[in-house]
């Protein structure tokens, strides 16, 4: 384990975890404080159940803040209600709970629901050097913030509610560096697919990744959160970025954000949290950002990333057990080997989750989309990722671009991104999503999945098929 | 929580790698308020069709490996999702013990709190506990945690390790929640010196 004794050089990582250490046990076993607790619907009855069978309440209610996301209807008849309803039982307890137990609670028919994720730090209860948890793998987004978050199950919810503490060992060290400055049309999306295919859905089992370099310095907030929030799709459980100017500029401001003087010692303490230059790091990797070219993945796990101007690989170009997958990836993606990435035809276009469902996102889309429209054949739909995302893009214009395109505008939640709602994918039915998870089912029973940018999704839409964006920028601008 | 000793049970070989949790569970069962019932659909979209029927190559599916208590699968297990849907519906298929050689983090910890052992082994041991299993129901395999040894049917030994607080958890069945409640005064003290020192949070 790295070494954290006074004085001796520390990541950000270990920085952030001794500030958190309530008691640590001799066999490394820490309780750790946790300063934020995100709650959706899926994950947390079970555990308000737990509460209620003991008699136990939540300890820090001010800290927990509740939403519903996953199971919530996009389209703009909400108010009516659920009609699924398993779903509606769903978020209906999350009512319940979050109002007998007293915690913050932004209900479906606030503007400032959203995707957990995104409401968030929108709201300003992330903030750099905090601990944040949620019963759900993608919290790794708030390490943007420079904030140590990572994904939790539900019996740990209803640990983390009854104690605001979680039993945890300390993890790994692992840096991942992105030297030099990207190319034109590379996103902060194509990076963390990049960074994938690189090391592996297991890449970063046990460790949690520090994300630095040049290339990830430069990105916006935005881009941050879409390179965290894939850390666990590279096996980490918690991904950070140091936080800067750029974090402070963000964060200022917010409804949650602390002021005046408590702003200025906030800052204060924030412009410490950076690994020292001589810390241990049990596993290092470097990409050269000019290195990376738009990506797509192209099976069933997001570790099947490949560069846009790629062909589909064949199982005999694995080894070990990844060639029996990879033959299972093909047929369930109905893919021949050798077959040119740009030559894969799209029947649906997904725009949104709490991968690529904020304004820049939408932005970044809109702009491929702007006096275009979507192939003959082709559907498409945008999700923003909050209320106020969604507010805000109808104030710059961005519904009318893409509702002119062919899209459908809808109201923010997971939506297609896991289909618990509605919103899936038919059997067969191939899409170009912004999402972070290809996985079997995924989608819809039977849908393909490939990931990819903004960008990327949207001009895919308009071709038809998949497409090098840096190309069809330089043909069709 | 059911403590968990020593098992000895017929052992299903799932050779994929990389199994995630969505195809332990698949999200339309995430919709239950409860934790118990999720059994019957534990692989679904590997187990039945979309009619709802039985799929007979599956390995579940086979006479042989109906009622496996322990699976034995390819590497990077539980990746994905952090659902602890996934636990519970293993837990209530009956399955008590997953072995492989590396699993996802979050499933890995959920494991523990529902009294599901999972183990990592070398890539050897691994293989020949697949091969073991392959064998179906007239091998039997077994696990004994205090121990920390897994035994194939043909007696070959292997020895795993195991956190020992967690080690300790399991044998007792020990519930996390209370043993914390208990340092509630540690805790109180924390939030008092973090009111000082952070005190915007
Ligand atoms: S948008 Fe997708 S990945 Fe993100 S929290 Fe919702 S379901 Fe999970």
């Amino acid at each position: 384990m790295t070494n954290t004794t006074a004085g001796a050089p520390r990541t950000l990582y270990d920085k952030i975890w001794d500030a958190h250490v309530v008691e640590r046990q001799e066999d490394g076993t820490c309780l750790l404080y946790i300063d934020r607790h995100l709650v959706h619907e899926v994950t947390s009855p079970q555990a308000f159940e737990g509460l209620r069978m003991t008699g136990r309440k939540v300890r820090a209610p001010e800290r927990t803040i509740a939403v519903p996301d996953h199971n919530v209807p996009t389209t703009w008849d909400r108010e009516k209600g659920i009609d699924n309803e398993e779903s509606r039982i769903q978020v209906e307890a999350l009512d319940r709970n979050a109002r007998e137990f007293g915690v913050n609670y932004y209900p479906v028919n606030d503007i400032r629901q959203g995707i957990v994720h995104i409401v968030g730090p929108e709201q300003g209860w992330t903030l750099p050097g905090m601990t944040v948890v949620c019963g759900d793998s993608h919290t790794a987004t708030h390490g943007a913030f420079g904030a140590l978050a990572h994904g939790i199950g539900t019996s740990e919810v209803e640990h983390v509610l009854a104690t605001q503490t979680l039993i945890q060992k300390k993890s790994k060290n692992m840096k991942v560096e992105v030297t030099g400055r990207l190319a034109p049309g590379v996103t902060a999306k194509d990076v963390v697919l990049a960074i994938i295919g690189e090391t592996g859905t297991a890449g970063g089992t046990g460790h949690v990744i520090e994300y630095c370099g040049e290339a990830i310095r430069n990105l916006s907030m935005e881009g941050r959160m879409t390179i965290c929030n894939m850390a666990i799709e590279g096996g980490a459980r918690a991904g950070l970025i140091a936080p800067d100017e750029t974090t402070f500029a963000y964060v200022n401001g917010r409804p949650h954000a602390p002021k005046g003087a408590q702003w200025e010692a906030a800052v204060s303490w924030w412009r410490t949290l950076y690994s020292d230059p001589d810390a241990h790091w049990d596993k290092v990797v470097t990409l050269r950002g000019e290195d990376i070219a738009p990506t797509v993945t192209w099976g069933t796990s997001p570790e099947d990333a490949l560069p846009i101007t790629a062909t589909v690989p064949a199982p005999e170009d694995f080894t070990g057990g990844k060639v029996e997958a990879a033959r299972r990836s093909l047929e369930y993606m109905g893919l021949a080997a050798g077959t040119k990435l740009t030559d894969i035809a799209i029947d649906a276009v997904f725009i949104g989750s709490c991968t690529n469902g904020r304004i820049e996102d939408l932005r970044a889309a809109a702009e491929v989309l702007r006096g275009r429209r979507l192939a003959e054949g082709v559907r498409g739909m945008v999700v923003p990722g909050s209320g106020l995302v969604r507010a805000q893009a109808e104030e710059e214009g961005l519904d009318t671009i893409f509702k002119e395109a062919g899209f459908e505008w809808r109201l923010a939640g997971c939506s297609m991104c896991l289909g618990m709602n509605p919103d899936q994918l038919a059997p067969g039915e191939r899409c170009a999503a912004t999402s972070n998870r290809n996985f079997e089912g995924r989608q819809g029973y039977k849908g393909r999945t490939h990931l990819m940018s903004p960008a990327m999704a949207a001009a895919a839409g308009v071709a038809g098929h998949l497409v090098d964006i840096r190309e069809f920028a330089a043909v069709t601008a | 929580m059911d403590k968990f000793t020593t098992l000895t049970g017929i052992a299903a070989p799932m050779p994929l790698v990389n199994i995630d949790t969505d195809m332990i569970i698949p999200k339309q069962f995430l919709k239950t308020i409860k934790r118990s019932g999720l059994g019957v659909n534990l692989f679904d979209e590997l187990r039945y069709d979309r009619e709802g029927n039985e799929i007979p190559d599956f390995v579940l599916n086979q006479p042989a490996w109906r009622d496996a208590q322990i699976l034995v699968a390819g590497d990077n297990f539980g990746c994905g999702s952090s659902r602890e849907h996934a636990p519970w519906a293993l837990l209530d298929f009956g399955i008590r013990c997953v072995i492989s050689t590396s699993f996802a983090d979050i499933f890995f910890n959920n494991c523990f709190k529902n009294g599901i052992l999972p183990i990592t082994l070398p890539q050897e041991a691994v293989d020949a506990l697949m091969e073991d299993a392959r064998k179906g129901a007239n091998a039997r395999m077994t696990v004994d945690l205090e121990n920390q040894t897994v035994s194939s049917s043909d007696g070959q030994e292997f020895h795993f390790d195991i956190d020992p607080f967690r080690k300790h958890c399991l044998l007792n069945g020990l519930d996390d929640i209370g043993l914390t409640m208990e340092k509630a005064p540690a805790i109180d003290r924390f939030e008092t010196q973090m009111a000082q020192a952070r005190p915007w949070i």
